[in-house]
């Protein structure tokens, strides 16, 4: 893959398949006016946990080169980069508190990112117990 | 056509994200990734300010679609920045894994409110 145009691109591959399946999740299930953003958060929180997970996993299989960088890339920054999103989150949160619902706004935002924090630190968690208990296993079989 | 605009949008502006986040993390000097913070920042505004604009008038569906679902939703992201913070706790940096992602919300949400204001 040759410098940062070739990486560019695979992160767009990346990227349209993201944004397409989160413009498709909210149509489908577009969340009431005025009400909490549910449809967004979930996303957010599910991008946050495979994220981390999936980054965790490439990192302990090894060097970020080759087929790996390439997964990371399109997968990674694009895919789940592109599947979740801050400016949506924000603006939502702008305009819930515009409403009136100020109190709604600040818990809907200090939620959104306390448990995208949490579900990122437990996919990096849970992809290294798996790899211990992969490479364990594979020791094992070896011997 | 709207739909293939959409991920078209989505596309390139993952693109810019990388592009973004590789400039200024090729600058910084700071131990937190900066990257990510000027990328959502810089969405939000650009979000509000299209949104402030559209909200007053009809007829612009399919360009909040494309540019601000399709392109900022692509440029934007949340999953990074919570993985960053998470590995600031995972790394025993407890204060940044807590102030890093609070100040990017604050900064961002004044973004957006500032877009908002500017064009609403």
């Amino acid at each position: 893959m040759a410098g940062m145009a070739g990486m560019a691109c695979v992160v767009a591959a990346g990227g349209m398949v993201g944004v397409l399946g989160r413009a498709g999740i909210e149509h489908a299930l577009p969340s009431p006016p005025g009400g909490w953003p549910w449809t967004t958060f979930w996303i957010n929180l599910a991008g946050s946990l495979a994220l981390g997970a999936l980054l965790e996993t490439l990192a302990r299989w090894g060097p970020d080169r080759g087929w790996r960088r390439v997964v990371r890339l399109g997968c990674g920054t694009g895919v789940l980069g592109g599947f979740t999103t801050y400016s949506t989150f924000a603006v939502q949160a702008v305009r819930l508190a515009d409403g009136g619902a100020a109190g709604a706004a600040l818990t809907y935002t200090l939620v959104s990112v306390a448990t995208g924090v949490a579900a990122a630190a437990a996919g990096i968690v849970l992809a290294s117990r798996a790899h211990r208990r992969w490479s364990a296993r594979r020791d094992g079989a070896a011997t | 056509m709207t739909v293939l605009l959409l991920s078209l949008a989505g596309g390139l502006g993952a693109a810019s994200r990388f592009l973004v986040d590789s400039a200024v993390t090729h600058r910084q000097r700071l131990s937190t990734p900066m990257g990510t913070f000027v990328v959502n920042a810089s969405a939000c505004l650009l979000l509000g300010l299209l949104t402030g604009w559209t909200v007053t008038r009809s007829g612009y569906d399919g360009v909040v679609t494309v540019v601000g679902v399709g392109f900022l939703g692509g440029y934007s992201t949340f999953s990074t920045a919570s993985v960053e913070a998470a590995r600031l706790l995972l790394a025993g940096r407890g204060v940044a894994a807590v102030l890093h992602p609070l100040a990017m919300l604050v900064v961002c949400l004044a973004a957006a409110a500032a877009g908002l204001a500017l064009t609403g």
